[in-house]
């Protein structure tokens, strides 16, 4: 974009009357610069040139619910997109809370998108639903296309993957993640034409079948800008060894099965130097299967290890230990349980630098414990050797309210805090007293706080001290707690700040959700399955709050009663058309799914220009 | 979707409205789907399953608890030949991917690592001498044998379950039973 700058002429003597004394080319150059999300919305509302200029200039969105806005709306206001970010579903569908074809597909987005932005470079998608169709449609409509990433998405098979292999001629980044994909095997990797060459993230860990391991390894050798590898569980060692070869200036590795029969002492040591010839490793996972034995091939490329995803790997404590004392720049650690205390012991020992980690269980749905799984005192020691701890994931099946109070003492910059103790409404196991007082310590301690999931025996004093001390507090997740109404009132009073809300099964009824009225417009979105709701609350707080849809999911035809499973958010783009027949929408003073009388409110909204930058705002900055 | 969340009310009001077979007037043994099968199946009281502190509590399953997505469910559930070894007084059980090991010698280097104990010398007549533990097995049928008594390829595909045995039971079936 050609940039003229007209010379600065001496002020006029009425400076009111004054336009902007830049040109817009250069404002918008100038605001093109500004990255954050938040800072832009701010530019966006300074007057109307800078409101022009920062739509004008943007180049990526970022949509964390994608029924808050259509297509249509957001073309309107931002010409000039090369890379969209969507997030679909509620987070509670990853655990089979929503029904399949609840919604959330981006069929209609790319429709819009081939028409209003040809020049569309990247898509980022989470939880949404996306067809073999879609992706050909993607391929086919986007010659600029570089970046493609399908986080917990589900709806296509490799017949898509091949789609975008075949026609992407720009592709940078293939990255799927975690996705209810139909792996029909074939071919998919074989349609990057071998003229091909511009790969640098490629990331299929969780496609169940094999690939073909040929077109992998020609593929790879290929694309020299290669930086992030991560294969499935059907890649052997051997084969990561020749992969390893050909692309020594990898930075992100996700291994295959880490075990072999029998690997012989020449295939050993060739995988060795393999490892020990990436010197730019600084991510780790995979690892599916670890034989102990071949655990040693890892370490030289452990030095430079920030992030160590251990998470499909069931070591013992002693194998992370030996693995962890050649990883002592580790900043984020996924590990499963079978680690136990000893295995946390050892984090505590040799990665102070630790900021992230996540503890998975190997046998969540079994009763009873097979070994001990992790427990409060894994949790203290190592929070006495990484101070800088800031992220936890950890599923456990015994706490205390002391440890947690320890841990939260020694490390007080905790900003997402998720403890999990997997059997629903279990008390402190020594003092057999609720775990209030461990939540209690966390929101007193960690003024940080962003992100809290609590569990275990909890009465409304949690949430009290939720409400009095978390006023960071961003996201809350809830299952099995509270005692009454006034658990979620006080939440819902005492967090300014809170975006997502999603509860199950709590004794929360009509009064908490109308107490929040005032509260969910400035949130993303509210989610409560199986607490106390009834279609009456949910009418009525459709009736006081016409900007927002409250959706009941719940069986056809059955208009009363109680409301099983509701999902409350903001939008400006009016009830959702293609909300399927399990899900009722309730909007404005209508009870109806969504034409007729609703969407005149919504074109008089959207055309009253003030009244939708206010409205954008809100919007664009806090989703 | 099916699934629904079932709380304990709502089983036993199925209860009275199911089908059983049986004289009338007569109950079932009531078995829960969420099963202790050691529990039921153990002799004697030697895998003592230790819930961790709280009441066990006789919880139907819950849909989407605990909150692990399906991907890493299947991660856990796949692949590999996982059993469950339990040891005469020890509080804990244990869980090996039999298909990891070569062989016997592997497997029970393993367990005695697992559980810092000596098995002992296999000899096909005499059971496993020099110590106090035997290692045994429930295959497909539910027979309880001595590991080492079929090929490994045939162990693999029909061990169930693995029991270190202690004692004069131990003693007791090394001898020819």
């Amino acid at each position: 974009m050609e940039c003229r700058i007209r010379k600065k002429e001496s002020p006029e003597p009425n400076i009111l009357n004054q336009a902007s004394p830049f040109p817009d080319e250069v404002l918008e150059r100038v605001l093109g610069m500004v990255k954050s999300r938040k800072d832009r919305s701010s530019v966006s509302l300074v007057c109307k040139e800078w409101y022009n200029a920062e739509r004008w200039s943007r180049r990526s969105v970022f949509i964390g619910n994608c029924y808050s806005v259509s297509p249509e709306i957001l073309t309107r206001r931002f010409p000039n997109i090369r890379s969209v970010t969507l997030k679909g579903k509620p987070r509670f569908s990853d655990f089979n809370l929503v029904p399949a074809n609840w919604g959330a597909d981006i069929r209609s987005w790319l429709v819009v998108f081939a028409d209003k932005y040809p020049l569309l470079e990247e898509l980022r998608l989470k939880r949404m639903t996306v067809s073999d169709e879609s992706l050909e449609f993607l391929a086919l409509s986007f010659p600029y296309f570089k970046a493609l990433s399908l986080l917990s998405c589900d709806g296509f098979s490799t017949d898509g993957l091949a789609a975008i292999a075949t026609s992407c001629k720009n592709l940078t980044e293939l990255d799927i993640q975690e996705n209810g994909i139909d792996d029909k095997s074939g071919n998919w990797l074989s349609c990057f034409p071998e003229s091909f060459t511009s790969l640098e993230v490629l990331n299929f860990a969780n496609l169940p079948n094999d690939v073909n391991s040929d077109a992998l390894e020609k593929l790879v050798s290929r694309c020299k800008s290669l930086k992030t590898l991560k294969v499935n569980r059907s890649v052997t060692l051997e084969q990561l060894q020749r992969l390893l070869v050909r692309a020594p200036q990898l930075c992100e590795l996700g291994s295959g099965s880490f075990s072999e029969d029998d690997l012989t002492a020449q295939q050993y040591s060739e995988i060795e130097s393999a490892f020990n010839n990436c010197k730019n490793l600084h991510t780790l996972s995979g690892l599916w299967d670890p034989a102990e034995q071949y655990l040693p091939l890892l370490y030289p490329a452990c030095t430079n290890l920030t992030f160590f995803n251990l998470s499909y790997a069931p070591l013992d404590g002693d194998d992370l230990a030996k693995l962890l004392v050649h990883c002592p720049n580790l900043r984020r650690l996924w590990v499963v349980d079978t680690v136990e205390d000893k295995g946390l012991e050892a984090v505590g020992s040799h990665c102070p630098l630790l900021e992230e980690l996540r503890v998975f269980p190997a046998d969540p749905f079994e009763d009873e414990a097979i070994g001990h799984g992790v427990t409060e005192s894994g949790f203290v020691a190592l929070s006495r050797g990484c101070p800088r701890l800031h992220y936890v994931l950890y599923f456990c099946r015994q706490m205390t309210n002391a440890a947690v109070a320890t841990v939260v003492q020694n490390c007080p910059d905790f900003t997402h805090f998720r403890l999990c103790i997997m059997n629903p409404g279990q008390p402190d196991y020594l003092t057999h007293e609720p775990m209030d007082e461990a939540f209690g310590a966390v929101v007193k301690t960690c003024s940080k706080l962003q992100r809290l999931a609590v569990s275990g025996l909890l009465t409304d004093l949690t949430f009290e001290y939720i409400g009095k001390y978390a006023k960071n507090l961003e996201t809350l997740s809830v299952a099995f707690a509270g005692s009454s109404d006034w658990g979620m009132e006080c939440v819902l009073r005492g967090c300014p700040k809170l975006r997502k809300l999603e509860i199950r099964d709590c004794p929360f009824g009509n009064a908490a959700l109308l107490s929040g009225l005032e509260r969910y417009e400035s949130m993303r979105s509210l989610w409560m399955s199986d607490c106390k709701l009834t279609m009456n609350g949910c009418r009525l707080l459709a009736k006081e709050m016409p900007r927002l849809n409250v959706e009941v999911i719940k069986e056809e035809g059955c208009y009363e009663g109680p409301a099983q499973r509701v999902y409350v958010y903001r939008s400006v783009a009016g009830p959702r058309r293609d909300a399927p027949s399990f899900v009722l929408a309730h909007c404005g003073p209508h009870n109806a799914r969504g034409s007729g009388k609703g969407s005149t409110t919504w074109s008089i909204v959207c055309t009253m220009q003030p009244y939708l930058v206010c409205y954008m705002r809100g919007y664009f900055q806090n989703l | 979707m099916e699934g629904k969340v079932a709380y304990e009310n709502d089983l036993n009001n199925l209860k009275a409205t199911e089908l059983r077979l049986g004289l009338p007037g007569t109950e079932e043994s009531e078995k829960k789907t969420n099963k202790r099968p050691l529990n039921e199946t153990s002799e004697g009281s030697n895998a003592q399953q230790v819930e961790s502190g709280s009441a066990p509590p006789s919880k139907a399953k819950i849909v989407g608890w605990p909150p692990i997505r399906s991907y890493r469910k299947k991660e856990v559930e796949a692949a590999g030949v996982y059993v469950k070894v339990s040891m005469d007084g020890a509080p804990y059980l244990r869980k090996i991917d039999l298909r990891i090991y070569g062989g016997y010698s592997e497997l029970l280097k393993a367990v005695e690592n697992m559980f810092k104990l000596t098995i002992g010398e296999y000899s096909e007549k005499e059971g496993y001498k020099g110590s106090e533990f035997a290692p045994t097995y429930e295959d497909k049928d539910g027979d309880w044998m001595l590991v080492g008594d079929v090929p490994w390829e045939m162990f693999v595909t029909s061990c169930k379950r693995l029991r270190i045995m202690k004692g004069s039971e131990a003693r007791g079936l090394g001898c020819g039973v």
